[in-house]
């Protein structure tokens, strides 16, 4: 299965560089944005999803200052998560 | 006293690290493949970029064979120092409490700073007073200390070292610039006590952390 981990700096916890990126944004133009943070993204096939969590908690992700969110990708399913969030990825909804 | 330190494909400080070791005793490079820690009565975990910093500072070092004896070495009462990016693979490892971020500037930054030691009752510090600045610099740009409840550090007496002066370079929590962990054998920090051995590199007051592990008694 295909599978990509998104993770994001935990809320709350500073974020300089979505910071750097929301300050040089209306420097070029671009009003309105608001809350910008910048993450990572690690994509992966896995054999066994039902381990990606323990996958990202043992060293995809330190739990002390990032959130992860598993977002399942197979062939014929549209994009769903394991987390519980809404799920997401390039459908353009808002997050 | 003997030490060793640990190299991995990376590392960069293991040389001055060794330098400053031999100075208050026998120091030898313990290589990141080998579990076997050499008889090392303290373990000093260099700076530089382990692992290329793949992923996460400190993230895959964690993971080497040496870290397993390390953590087992530690777990039995053994002197264990991380700098720099030695702090950030003990922090990764669970060893010491926390995380390093990036710095709030985002910018590399490289100077000397003042120090103020917390708490000379540590493996690494014992050779301090309590309050002394000592004059050591930092090089890093993931620095910003940051643990979840900082103050239940602050109560438990793991904040090792503090930035003086309103110097905090890079936003840590606290201004927390080195912690230990329960047990006070196991110190991380950023700052890099081994570039500060001697009054030809601006200072010798990094020295005394080195001195402090020799007066374990091993």
């Amino acid at each position: 299965m295909r599978a990509r981990v998104l993770v994001r700096p935990k809320a709350g916890i500073l974020d300089p560089q979505g910071i750097a990126v929301e300050r040089a944004l209306p420097a070029l133009g671009f009003e309105g944005v608001q809350n910008v943070h910048v993450g990572r993204l690690i994509e992966l096939d896995v054999e066994d999803p039902a381990r990606l969590d323990e996958m990202c908690r043992a060293l995809l992700v330190n739990p002390l200052i990032e959130d992860y969110e598993v977002v399942a990708q197979t062939p014929s399913e549209p994009l769903a998560t394991s987390q519980g969030d809404v799920a997401g990825g390039d459908d353009g909804a808002p997050r | 006293m003997r030490f060793g330190v640990v190299r991995f494909p990376g590392t960069c400080d293991d040389a001055d690290a060794l330098l400053a070791c031999a100075k208050v005793g026998d120091a030898e490079i313990l290589w990141h493949g080998d579990r076997d820690l050499r008889g090392a009565d303290a373990i000093v975990i260099p700076g530089g970029f382990s692992y290329g910093d793949y992923l996460r500072v400190g993230a895959i070092a964690r993971f080497s064979p040496v870290m397993e004896s390390v953590m087992a070495f530690a777990r039995d009462g053994g002197p264990v120092l991380g700098i720099c990016n030695g702090f950030q693979i003990l922090c990764e490892a669970g060893m010491l409490p926390g995380a390093l971020l990036p710095n709030v500037g985002l910018r590399f930054i490289c100077r000397q700073v003042g120090v103020v030691v917390e708490r000379p009752d540590t493996a690494f510090t014992a050779a301090c007073e309590p309050g002394e600045i000592l004059s050591i610099p930092v090089k890093h740009t993931t620095g910003r200390f940051f643990a979840p409840g900082a103050g239940g550090l602050e109560d438990a007496g793991q904040v090792v070292l503090r930035y003086a002066h309103d110097g905090n370079p890079n936003g840590s929590t606290n201004d927390i610039a080195g912690v230990c962990n329960e047990g006070r054998n196991v110190v991380g920090l950023m700052p890099h006590p081994e570039h500060a051995i001697d009054a030809l590199l601006g200072s010798a007051d990094g020295l005394k952390l080195f001195e402090s592990a020799a007066r374990v008694p091993v």
